[in-house]
């Protein structure tokens, strides 16, 4: 059951919600949908879900044009972020909700309802409060009630809509493998939709980051992670230092060093926005020419990583650099201690004379080493 | 145990015997006695005013025509009310306004209109009464004017329920197969049911109790368009004090047993949120 979305557009009152999105999801395969707020995601969750309409392109599952089907009719399971769930049934009776509705032909009998309904409460650890309303549970057993009364109706596809939003930290983290496992012995082709990277990267197969109705990037956690495609992806996910290039005579140069052939064609001279991650950043106690001279301003201690703030005069900015705790411990690091930045790893992209960066024309530099 | 809760705001005690004193005087007192007056009525005066047809057939047209009146607003308020809540149009809120006014409007005012639409030579009367409906000077009267004055209650009381009515949950209810009609059956109306008895109530209670505009558009006949109301007023104006008194005693009681009623209805209907976690 592939389903294959193109070229949706969707307008509100001047504001476009989803500008020219194609995207296919595999059978089985569990997609974040990934962005800050107003960045279409959820307008495309609800497209699938039949709840919202694209003004224009197509939603096709395998030859089945999906955008003619009616939500009720696309056997879809939908999970929001603040339940939704019926306060005037219990939670047994919110669970058969959607077996009871079903027109007498299509309905199972009372007993297998009973049975199946029992059957996902156990599934979601819920068994011993089917008579219970939903007033009197937390916020991850109603989200667990929630989802299963999506699951009941046997979807093709479940949706997400910020499932963890609403609740704390902890239950948030516990929920989300549990529904990582539930998804794998399930293999129910899953979509969510979240603002928080960390869940997103740890719990979908494949992370499509969205921005102003646009898809970014579309790939496994590793590629968006490791290799950000555009700017706003290096800016939205993880930490990134913004360093800016510069290029002349087929070099490129950050902060008066070399770093190293300009790899854009055109020997133009213009410049160029650099992004590092702290993890790429090597910081030496060592005086040398190799890297930027910065000053160690503060040590941000947070368990067992370490970020740095380094004053780089240079670059006439300040970059973060992470390291593990202890090794900070083994160099005895100080705070206002003299040191020596080299970046590893570079993303760039070359800016046009407005200031406006090409995505199509990244690339990736590593600076070596002149030792 | 043992331990005093806290209060946010201080004062319970005398805040409550405050409370207790003014629904004393305002509440209790007239209706102590109001009995008390009755009971100056003997057995068999009982008996009289009971057995009488025409007192029998005032109270059934006073609570029947309450019952159906109460009925009828609690249906078209909450159409009203959802339009009001739901949509958007221009004059929404000129319309919202409207709502309020058989609040204001003096109900002598209201009995008085009413009648001039609904006369056999009014202006909608006029048509009406070719096709066999009477309604000025026939029991359907009294029905129109208890659906003016009950009108309001139950669009106010449910507007402020259906504004926070949590659309996520229909769109739960449609994804999960339900039709539109499953949908308000099954998930609004149980949503609404607890706030729609209260307005209910209220306008059941106003209508039993309405005398002004009533007594207009009525026609007051014996037997067929007369409230009970207007017999206590009669009965008064014969200095019967005992019997006005018992009449009302027993529009009391009706009226209580009603109201009691609703609110154990009610409390079954809302038996869902009365435990929070």
């Amino acid at each position: 059951m592939t389903l294959e979305l193109s070229h949706l557009h969707r307008r509100y009152a001047g504001f476009a919600a989803l500008d020219d999105v194609s995207l296919c999801i595999e059978p089985g395969e569990f997609l974040a949908l990934l962005g800050p707020s107003g960045s279409g995601k959820t307008t495309l969750l609800r497209i699938l879900a039949g709840l919202d309409y694209p003004d224009s392109g197509s939603v096709r599952q395998n030859d089945r044009d999906l955008l003619a089907v009616d939500a009720r009719e696309r056997k879809v399971g939908l999970v929001f972020q603040h339940y939704a769930l019926f306060r005037h049934l219990t939670v047994s009776e919110n669970v058969a909700f959607g077996l009871r509705i079903r027109p007498r032909k299509s309905r199972p009998g009372r007993a297998e309802i009973n049975e199946r309904v029992e059957r996902l409460l156990k599934r979601v650890q819920l068994d011993d409060l089917g008579k219970r309303y939903t007033s009197q549970l937390s916020g991850g057993q109603r989200q667990r009630v929630a989802l299963a009364r999506a699951l009941a109706v046997e979807p093709d596809l479940l949706l997400l809509d910020e499932p963890f939003g609403a609740l704390d930290a902890q239950v948030r983290v516990a929920l989300r493998r549990w529904l990582r496992n539930l998804h794998e012995e399930l293999g129910l082709t899953s979509v969510f939709v979240t603002h928080d990277q960390e869940e997103a990267l740890e719990l979908a197969d494949r992370v499509a980051v969205m921005n102003r109705g646009r898809i970014e990037q579309i790939g496994t956690p590793e590629a968006i992670y490791q290799q950000p495609a555009t700017p706003f992806v290096c800016e939205f996910i993880g930490k990134n230092n913004r360093i800016p290039l510069q290029r002349a005579n087929g070099v490129l140069t950050g902060g008066q060093r070399q770093l190293g052939a300009d790899p854009w064609p055109g020997n133009a001279v213009g410049s160029a926005i650099g992004y590092v991650r702290p993890e790429h950043l090597l910081v030496s106690s060592t005086p040398s020419t190799d890297g930027w001279a910065a000053q160690l301003r503060h040590i941000y201690l947070a368990g067992g990583v370490a970020h740095l703030e380094l004053d780089v005069p240079a670059l006439g900015q300040v970059l973060e650099a992470d390291m593990s705790s202890d090794e900070v411990a083994q160099r005895g690091l100080q705070p206002g201690q003299s040191l020596v930045v080299q970046p590893r790893l570079i993303t760039a992209f070359p800016l046009d004379a407005r200031g406006a960066a090409d995505a199509a024309a990244r690339h990736v530099l590593q600076p070596q080493a002149a030792s | 145990m043992g331990h005093k809760r806290r209060r946010v705001l201080p004062g319970f005690g005398i805040s409550l015997g405050y409370a207790l004193t003014y629904l004393g005087l305002i509440v209790l007192l007239p209706l102590a006695a109001l009995v008390w007056k009755a009971s100056a009525l003997d057995f068999s005066g009982w008996l009289q005013l009971l057995s009488a047809p025409r007192t029998l057939a005032a109270l059934k047209l006073s609570f029947g025509g309450a019952l159906i009146a109460a009925l009828f607003n609690a249906v078209a308020g909450l159409l009203v009310t959802w339009v009001l809540v739901r949509y958007r149009f221009p004059g929404r809120r000129l319309f919202d306004a409207l709502v309020d006014l058989p609040f204001a409007l003096p109900t002598a005012v209201a009995g008085i209109a009413l009648t001039a639409i609904y006369a056999p030579n009014g202006w909608l009367g006029q048509y009406l009464l070719p096709l066999g409906i009477k309604i000025a000077y026939a029991p359907a009267g009294v029905l129109v004017a208890m659906i003016f004055v009950g009108f309001p209650y139950v669009v106010r009381t449910l507007q402020p329920v259906l504004e926070t009515l949590d659309r996520d949950v229909e769109e739960a209810a449609e994804s999960l197969g339900a039709t539109r009609l499953q949908t308000f059956v099954r998930v609004i109306v149980p949503a609404l049911l607890p706030t729609l008895l209260t307005g209910f109530a209220l306008a059941l209670a106003r209508a039993v109790g309405e005398y002004g505009s009533v007594i207009f558009i009525a026609g007051n006949i014996p037997l067929r368009s007369e409230i009970a109301p207007l017999l206590i007023v009669q009965k008064l104006e014969q200095f019967d004090y005992a019997g006005a008194a018992a009449l009302g005693t027993v529009m009391l009681g009706f009226s209580l047993v009603l109201l009691v009623a609703i609110a154990l209805l009610q409390r079954w209907s809302g038996r869902w949120a009365e435990r929070a976690a």
